[in-house]
């Protein structure tokens, strides 16, 4: 069979304006597969001249059925899915996750478990700080800091490979728990990377922050008020870029956040400077916050003691019959939670990231929804690209770190 | 501290919202479709919730009115949240807009548009978001099989 010809194909988006709204403008698509953007985006844009008049912004190229597909899978089943939202910080979903069944089940994690999951969202938030900040800075055309801040991504990368035993996406949270301790040795290596990111970080300042290029692209481009971030659901770095120091971790604070000394950084006017510049403060602020949980990490058990979530060892499985039962059950059945809604969120590393589970009791759940940052934001980005030249659009689109798997679900 | 923001928003609302209950921290205003956006204006103006965070809806396809609307609203002053769940049937389930009030309700809604077929009345760009051009149904309805495919390209036979 041959394929028909591409004009017959449907076009999967109704653009919403196809004329421009002016004598001499021009209308031009942009995605949603554009080397310029990381992300599958489209991006409808008239413009005049070089400056963009308006656009109008398309998501949605990545939607995989992920609140559908959690509908008919066990609470514990879908901890590799949500691993799948951020990919860039995943443990951050992995933990969000589990805190909102644990609400539902009522369960309080041990001590140990939370300076850990504290410990390890901190390092996936630098984990996806350097991400974003290394792929904006390469777009314009900055490959030496891109290359010193992907070295440390991997160091990270390869370090969280060796506690959970995958990359990217690493299903290390449990409910209730963590897959398992860490190794010997790694909190040693983990020291040794924060200091060696600092190094590389350091480096970075050195070439980009008062580079002429760098501030003639990012200073005044995108630029967003405190009222209209907070209009449009900005929130995470973008919305403290604008000055609002408005951060989860201070605010409402949940894990281990609350024993923890960290400052907010905020930006002066919301624009890529700023948006740059908070991130790369954060990164410090997390290393900061790493550094004394390493302190504070107190010994005892990883998981609670609750058989209705947390899977018996694995050699009494084998020899006594009630571990084995309970094995069963919980791999059949799921672990029982009981009726009810929750709504709990944390700071990701994009803004807020919730999550609001319906449970009508037992193993599966009747809803799931992600509040995910990206998908809100994309709702408001045309705010940051309206009105500046057409060249901004890649700069500004950076410094949102729009996640596809997250924005698109 | 929590406790007596409830409290304040309790009082202010007294008048507008039907049950108030307070759920894993989360105040849950449980009103009818047509007070919406008197409550919604009420807790933005008068108790400081600024923050649109999310809307969504649940299916419950054994009763009547038959989705549940959730909305989430933040106070970036107070620190806390707030959930407004509002009832309307399958035969006309249509809430209000609330585009007025927070423009970020305009894409979310069009995500719970796409996806439960709510209609928001005033919200005059409810395209697809997630989904895409001609997608029939409303995917995370109970009633819609979650293996049914609607591909927009044919599909290729593997070449031998």
């Amino acid at each position: 069979m041959s394929l028909p010809p591409l004009t017959t194909l449907p076009n999967p988006i109704r653009p919403a304006f196809d004329k421009g709204s002016r004598e001499g403008s021009v209308i031009v698509n942009i995605g949603p597969s554009h080397p310029a953007t990381h992300g599958t985006i489209q991006i409808v844009a008239e413009l005049n001249g070089e400056r963009v008049v308006r656009t109008d912004v398309h998501c949605g190229y990545l939607h995989r059925g992920f609140e559908k597909e959690c509908e008919s899978h066990t609470w514990h089943n879908l901890i590799p899915y949500v691993d799948r939202l951020n990919y860039c910080s995943a443990l951050i979903n992995d933990f969000a996750y589990c805190e909102a069944v644990e609400k539902l089940m009522g369960i309080e994690i041990t001590p140990r478990c939370r300076y850990l999951r504290t410990l390890l969202a901190e390092y996936s938030r630098i984990a996806d700080h350097l991400t974003c900040t290394a792929a904006a800075l390469m777009e314009l055309g900055a490959m030496t800091a891109f290359l010193y801040l992907v070295t440390i991504r991997d160091y990270i990368y390869e370090h969280l490979a060796d506690l959970t035993g995958a990359r990217v996406t690493y299903s290390y949270g449990r409910i209730g728990g963590l897959a398992h301790d860490v190794p010997e040795g790694w909190l040693k290596r983990l020291e040794e990377i924060l200091d060696e990111m600092e190094t590389f970080t350091g480096r970075v300042h050195g070439l980009v922050d008062r580079n002429r290029i760098f501030i003639d692209r990012t200073r005044d481009v995108g630029v967003l008020s405190t009222a209209e971030a907070v209009n449009w659901g900005f929130t995470g770095p973008i919305l403290r870029s604008t000055g609002a120091a408005r951060d989860l971790r201070k605010d409402t604070p949940y894990l281990a956040y609350a024993e923890l000394d960290f400052e907010v950084p905020v930006g002066i006017k919301g624009d890529n400077y700023d948006r740059y510049y908070v991130r790369m403060r954060e990164i410090d602020e997390s290393a900061h916050m790493i550094r004394q949980l390493v302190d504070l990490l107190p010994a005892g058990p990883l998981c609670v003691e609750d058989r209705r979530c947390t899977f018996p060892e694995k050699e009494l499985v084998y020899t006594e019959i009630e571990s084995l039962i309970n094995h069963f059950k919980l791999v059949m059945e799921g672990p029982q939670v009981p009726p009810g809604e929750v709504y709990s969120a944390h700071e990701g590393a994009n803004g807020e990231l919730g999550f609001y589970l319906v449970s009508v009791g037992g193993g599966v759940p009747w809803k799931v929804h992600c509040r995910s940052p990206s998908f809100v934001h994309m709702g408001g980005v045309h705010r940051m690209l309206d009105g500046y030249q057409l060249a901004d659009i890649v700069p500004t689109f950076g410094s949102v770190n729009m996640i596809g798997g997250e924005c698109d679900r | 501290m929590i406790d007596a923001a409830f409290e304040r928003v309790r009082e202010r609302l007294a008048g507008v919202a039907g049950g108030t209950d307070v759920s894993h921290g989360v105040l849950v205003l449980l009103i009818e479709p047509a007070q919406l956006l008197a409550t919604v204006r009420a807790l933005r103006d008068d108790c400081g919730f600024d923050l649109f965070l999310d809307v969504t809806a649940v299916d419950w396809p054994e009763r009547e009115p038959r989705f549940d609307v959730v909305y989430h609203f933040y106070s970036t002053r107070e620190f806390v949240r707030v959930r407004v769940k509002t009832r309307v049937p399958a035969a006309d389930p249509t809430v209000d807009t609330l585009v007025p009030l927070y423009g970020s309700a305009r894409y979310m809604e069009r995500e719970c548009h796409d996806m439960y077929g709510i209609a928001f009345r005033g919200n005059d760009d409810l395209r697809p978001i997630l989904l895409y051009e001609g997608f029939e149904g409303h995917p995370l309805r109970k009633d819609y099989p979650k293996q049914k495919e609607q591909p927009l390209v044919p599909y290729r036979e593997p070449k031998p």
